[in-house]
C-alpha cells in the first residue's frame, strides 16, 4: 500500500453543503502530490484532514485515510495524533500567523521535538541550529534567540520550513506555503523546499492555486472541483494534454508573461456547467 | 498627447520608528529616491517591484494619501505636490483607487448599491441610483446586486463592486494596487479583461500595481520596475518582454514559474 492512502473521503459542514465528494488518491514515499482548484475547492481541507487538523465545523462522514499503514480514522483521538505526529508535519500558508509572535523562534523549532517526541533540551536545540543552517539561515545561533517579528517573511517562512522537517517526518502537507511572499522569494522558498524534500526523501502534498508552481515541484497533481477529484496524472501528462475539460480550461486560464495572448481565458461557463453537472451526477450514485 | 501625470525628482521619507531612540527624534528613511516620469493620458502603467520596492507607497503619493518631502507631482497641470485636504478635495473624484483586499475595503454592514453610491453622494453628484445602476452595468453584475452584502458575494465579484465604486466617479485616473493577486487564474482572467474593457471604452488612465509580470503583459502598455525605490527600467510592454535592460527586471522574470514542466528553472 502506499505512504498514504486516502479512500472514499467525504467531509461536510455540519448541517450545511459537502467539502470533500468521495475523494481517493495515493501518495508514495517520496511523492511531490500537488492539490489544485479554485477556492473553495477542497484541496486545503484534504491536508488538514489527514493531520487531523480540520476545523470544528467540518465532519468527515465517510472514508478511509492510510498513513503509514494504519487507518487514522479508525484510531482513539490521541493515538491518532500521536502517529501523526510522529510521521507527517505543515508548512503552512502564512508565516506571520503560524508563528508565536511572543516566544523565540527556537523554541518554536524544539517544542514538538521535547513535548512530543520526548527528545533532551540540549539535543533539540543542536537539531534546531543544524536546521537553520540546512534552510540557509544566516547566523542561525542568533535567530534561535530571536522573536518573529525581527525576520523578514522569507525568513520566517524558512524558520517554517525548518520547524516541518525536525523530527524527519514522512509526509509534509504544504499549504500554499508561498502565496504571500513575492516571486523572487517565492523561487527560494519552492526551491528550498524541493531539495530539502529530495533530500529527505519526505512526500509531499503540496496545496496551491498556481499551476506554475505545481510544474516546478511536483510529480504528480490532482485536480479538484466542488470538492470532486476530476483528474488526477502525472505533472508531465497534465501538462502536455489535461484530460479532462475544466483541468484544460484552468490552464487556459493561467497567465504566462512569455505569451502576450495567455491566459486572458477565463474558465468558460459551459465548461463549468458541465463540470458541476458531472459532480452532482456522481452524488446521485454514491448516494 | 499631454501628460496627466508629471513626477519630478519625487522623494519620500519617513520616521524610522525601528531606530527610534527612547527619547527625541526618530532617524528618517527614505522608501522612495528621487522618482521622475510622466504618465500620458489614456496610458495603462503597469507598475513591478519586490516586496519594499516602493510599488504601494508611490501609488499613494499619486493619489495624495501620502505627502512627499521632496519633489513635485503635477496631475492635469496642477501641482498637488502639497496640497491642502481641503484644496484636493474636489481634485479627489478625478483619481480613484481599487484596493488590494475588497474583503477589507468594503463596509460589510452596507449594501451594495450603498458603498458605490457613497463617494458619489460626498461629491455632491446628482441622479446616484442611476449612476450605481449603470456602474453595476459597466462591470458586468447584476442591478440587483446593489441589494447584497459583500459576504455574499465571491472574490471576483467583490473586486467588482471595488471597480464599480471606482469608475461610477467617472475620473480621469485609477490607481489598481494588487486587484488580482487574491483572486482565482478564472477570476483573475476575468477582472483583468474587464479593467481592459473598461480603459478602452471609458478613455481612463491607470496605473496597475503589482507583483506579477505575467499579468502586467496582459494589461499594460508601459512597465515600470522599482527596486528600492528606485526606478530601474521605465518601457514600452513590448520592448521589455523582448529585452529586458535592467538585470533586476531579468531577475524577476526568471522568477516567474510559467507553467510549463519544461521551463529551466535554475
Amino acid at each position: 500500500m502506499s505512504f498514504l492512502s486516502i479512500r472514499g473521503l467525504s467531509a461536510v459542514v455540519k448541517g450545511g453543503p459537502r467539502l470533500l465528494r468521495s475523494v481517493s488518491m495515493d501518495v508514495e514515499a517520496g511523492e511531490v502530490r500537488g492539490l489544485v482548484g479554485e477556492s473553495g475547492a477542497g484541496k486545503s481541507m484534504i491536508g488538514k484532514a489527514v493531520l487531523g487538523i480540520l476545523p470544528r465545523s467540518v465532519e468527515v462522514v465517510d472514508g478511509e485515510i492510510w498513513l503509514d499503514g494504519v487507518d487514522l480514522l479508525r484510531m482513539p483521538p490521541g493515538e491518532r495524533r500521536r502517529k501523526v505526529g510522529a510521521v507527517a508535519a505543515l508548512i503552512p500558508q502564512d508565516p506571520l500567523t503560524a508563528l508565536n509572535p511572543s516566544r523565540r523562534i527556537g523554541r518554536q523549532i524544539t517544542d514538538r521535538l521535547v513535548d512530543i517526541l520526548g527528545w533532551t533540551r540540549a539535543d533539540a536545540d543542536r537539531r534546531a541550529v543544524e536546521l537553520l543552517t540546512e534552510v540557509h539561515i544566516p547566523d542561525p545561533t542568533r535567530v534561535m534567540r530571536a522573536y518573529p517579528h525581527e525576520l523578514s517573511g522569507g525568513m520566517r517562512q524558512r524558520v517554517l520550513i525548518a520547524s516541518a522537517f525536525a523530527a524527519e517526518p514522512k509526509l509534509i502537507v504544504a499549504d500554499e506555503p508561498t502565496t504571500a511572499l513575492d516571486v523572487t522569494v517565492q523561487k527560494q522558498i519552492l526551491r528550498l523546499i524541493k531539495d530539502m524534500q529530495a533530500q529527505h526523501g519526505t512526500a509531499l502534498l503540496f496545496v496551491t492555486h498556481d499551476l506554475g508552481v505545481v510544474s516546478k515541484v511536483c510529480d504528480s497533481l490532482s485536480v479538484l472541483y466542488a470538492g470532486k477529484v476530476i483528474e488526477q496524472t502525472s505533472v508531465r501528462e497534465f501538462f502536455r494534454a489535461p484530460a479532462h475539460p475544466y483541468s484544460a480550461a484552468l490552464l487556459a486560464a493561467t497567465p504566462k508573461y512569455t505569451d502576450p495572448d495567455a491566459g486572458l481565458h477565463p474558465v468558460p461557463d459551459a465548461v463549468i456547467a458541465a463540470v458541476r453537472a458531472e459532480v452532482e451526477a456522481s452524488e446521485v450514485r454514491h448516494g | 498627447m499631454a501628460d496627466l501625470y508629471r513626477v519630478t525628482d519625487l522623494r519620500l521619507s519617513l520616521a524610522d520608528m525601528t531606530k527610534k531612540p527612547l527619547f527625541g527624534a526618530a532617524p528618517r528613511i527614505e522608501i522612495l529616491h528621487g522618482l521622475s516620469f510622466g504618465i500620458a493620458r489614456g496610458e495603462v502603467l503597469g507598475i513591478v517591484g519586490g516586496s519594499g520596492s516602493g510599488k504601494s507607497t508611490l501609488g499613494r503619493v499619486l493619489v495624495r494619501l501620502l505627502e512627499p518631502s521632496g519633489g513635485k507631482v503635477e496631475f492635469d497641470g496642477q501641482d498637488i505636490t502639497h496640497m491642502s485636504e481641503d484644496s484636493l478635495r474636489p481634485l479627489r473624484k478625478q483619481f480613484q483607487m481599487i484596493f488590494q483586499d475588497p474583503m477589507s475595503s468594503l463596509n460589510p454592514r452596507r449594501r451594495v448599491g450603498a458603498i458605490i453610491g457613497a463617494p458619489l453622494r460626498l461629491h455632491g453628484f446628482d441622479d446616484v441610483t442611476g449612476r450605481v445602476a449603470r456602474a453595476l452595468d459597466h462591470v458586468g453584475l447584476p442591478r440587483g446586486f446593489r441589494d447584497r452584502y459583500p459576504h455574499e458575494l465571491s472574490g471576483g465579484q467583490r473586486q467588482r463592486v471595488g471597480i464599480a465604486r471606482a469608475i461610477a466617479m467617472e475620473p480621469e485616473f485609477i490607481l489598481a494596487d494588487e486587484i488580482v493577486s487574491g483572486l482565482d487564474v478564472s477570476s483573475q482572467a476575468q477582472v483583468l479583461n474587464l479593467l481592459s474593457g473598461l480603459v478602452r471604452d471609458l478613455g481612463l488612465t491607470l496605473a496597475f500595481i503589482s507583483h506579477d509580470l505575467s499579468v502586467i503583459r496582459r494589461l499594460c502598455g508601459t512597465v515600470m520596475v522599482l527596486q528600492q525605490g528606485r526606478i530601474v527600467e521605465h518601457s514600452a510592454t513590448a520592448d521589455l518582454f523582448a529585452a529586458p535592460k535592467a538585470a533586476y527586471t531579468r531577475e524577476l522574470l526568471d522568477a516567474i514559474p510559467l507553467p510549463d514542466p519544461d521551463q529551466v528553472w535554475a
